[in-house]
């Protein structure tokens, strides 16, 4: 018995809205890694240098995206706001929504990686008369950061793998465009399975530009 | 008319979170058993099984879960199997779970030191017997804090199947979202749901962690 056979002749035909797909996912995964990066290190620092009420406004952030699913996060931003007076298109929808849920993975790993700095160090760092704005950056948030490199380039592994979920709202980003690509050739699994090979190759490039930026990050060790 | 969202619609997304527990257990014993042999794999002698072991995790942990769901459907039904949602849920699920619980439980065996390893070997150890007495015990305990986070990846990426039709909570949600319009309440209640399932996970495994990192500590100041 022989397997089904596979036409792949109408994705190759749509290859021009395949690679538009595909920008349109990195575009979107590459700013929102930027504004988690932001947003994350911000509330790292807040946490750890700012009061009670900020510490628990960032623990109930980070609690609360990450127990919760980001699909629902998206339905809220998408189809919650407009009853609010607030419509969003799709692609910026998915923009805020995958920021702040990066944003709170973000926390939890450079949190992490300031607690792993001494405390011993911080007070040295003030006995030889450093301001606060210096310590947070030079003691705290490089070596933090450095730290925190490894973990940093799974989870943005994993933003661009979510991306795809900002099909279910409509968004045309690969996974989107696959959808419509889908519908159109009636060819589901030729299309998927072109589109998930385009997924590995992305992922597997974001991994090799993040070991390049790791390598050189620690190359310029002593230079911070 | 439409539908206000009351108790009754709140009910009922708590009836369909049963099928969010139920898929999460599914997911978690099927990833479990393949996670468990890629472990293995992972840590074997011969290196081409290290490899192939190495190789599959990386490409499954490089595939969307939404996109492997959707191969594993529509791969079942090139085969003439029905478009039944609940094979391919699991299956895919299975899939996904696998890969990264492979990854965890390989960094837990790797963790043991290898003169365990070996002082068991010249004691006459089987290689099984060697896993099961000297490895497996020990590498169990440091990876039960992540293996309870991942399950709360787990439960969350359930809500994916509610968009191949599979009915659990999010699905459910979606459906009295149309009922009701009221978006707000309705997923709001939908992600009270998830947290109220995923944070007691959370807690545990950060809890846990804890005790881990504190009891290698005190070992490190024993030594």
């Amino acid at each position: 018995m022989g397997g089904p056979t596979l036409h792949f002749g109408a994705v190759w035909a749509a290859a021009d809205r395949l690679a538009a797909g595909a920008g349109l996912t990195l575009a979107l995964s590459l700013a929102c890694m930027a504004a988690g990066l932001l947003i994350g290190t911000g509330c790292a620092l807040l946490s750890a240098f700012g009061g009670r009420g900020a510490r628990a406004f960032v623990r109930g952030y980070v609690e609360t995206i990450r127990n919760t699913p980001f699909l629902i996060q998206l339905f809220l931003i998408f189809f919650g706001l407009p009853s609010l007076g607030v419509s969003l298109s799709p692609v910026v929808a998915a923009l805020v929504g995958m920021s702040v849920n990066a944003g709170a993975y973000v926390t939890e790993i450079v949190r992490a990686g300031v607690l792993a700095i001494p405390g011993g160090q911080v007070e040295a760092a003030r006995a030889l008369g450093l301001r606060t704005g210096r310590i947070i950056r030079h003691v705290v948030l490089f070596p933090a950061l450095r730290q925190a490199l490894p973990a940093l380039g799974a989870q943005f592994v994993l933003v661009l793998l979510g991306s795809s979920v900002a099909s279910t709202i409509s968004a045309e980003e690969l996974t989107g465009t696959a959808h419509l690509l889908e519908t159109e050739t009636f060819r589901p699994f030729e299309v998927y399975i072109v589109v998930a090979g385009l997924y590995v190759a992305m992922a597997f490039a974001l991994k090799l530009g993040f070991a390049g930026v790791e390598r050189w990050v620690f190359a310029t060790r002593g230079r911070a | 008319m439409i539908r206000s969202f009351g108790q009754a619609e709140f009910l009922y997304l708590l009836a369909a979170a049963r099928w969010t527990v139920l898929l999460s257990l599914v997911a978690f014993a099927g990833g479990g058993v393949l996670g468990l042999g890629l472990a293995i794999a992972r840590t074997a002698r011969l290196r081409w099984v290290r490899l192939a072991a190495a190789a599959w995790i990386a490409l499954f942990q490089s595939v969307p879960l939404l996109l492997l769901l959707f191969l594993v459907f529509f791969g079942l039904a090139l085969y003439g199997r029905d478009q039944d949602p609940y094979v391919a849920v699991a299956a895919a699920l299975s899939l996904y779970a696998g890969a990264y619980l492979g990854d965890i439980w390989r960094g837990a065996i790797e963790a043991i030191p290898r003169g365990q390893l070996e002082g068991a070997e010249a004691l006459g150890l089987r290689p099984w017997a060697r896993l099961r007495l000297v490895v497996l015990p020990q590498a169990v305990r440091i990876a039960i804090p992540p293996t309870i986070g991942f399950l709360v990846q787990v439960v969350k990426n359930t809500s994916l199947a509610s968009i191949i039709g599979f009915a659990e909570l999010s699905q459910a949600a979606q459906f009295v979202n149309n009922l009701t319009f009221r978006p707000i309440p309705v997923y709001l209640a939908a992600a009270a749901i998830y947290f109220t399932l995923c944070f007691p996970l959370t807690w545990t495994a950060t809890r846990l962690e804890r005790r881990l990192l504190g009891r290698v500590g005190a070992n490190k100041a024993q030594a």
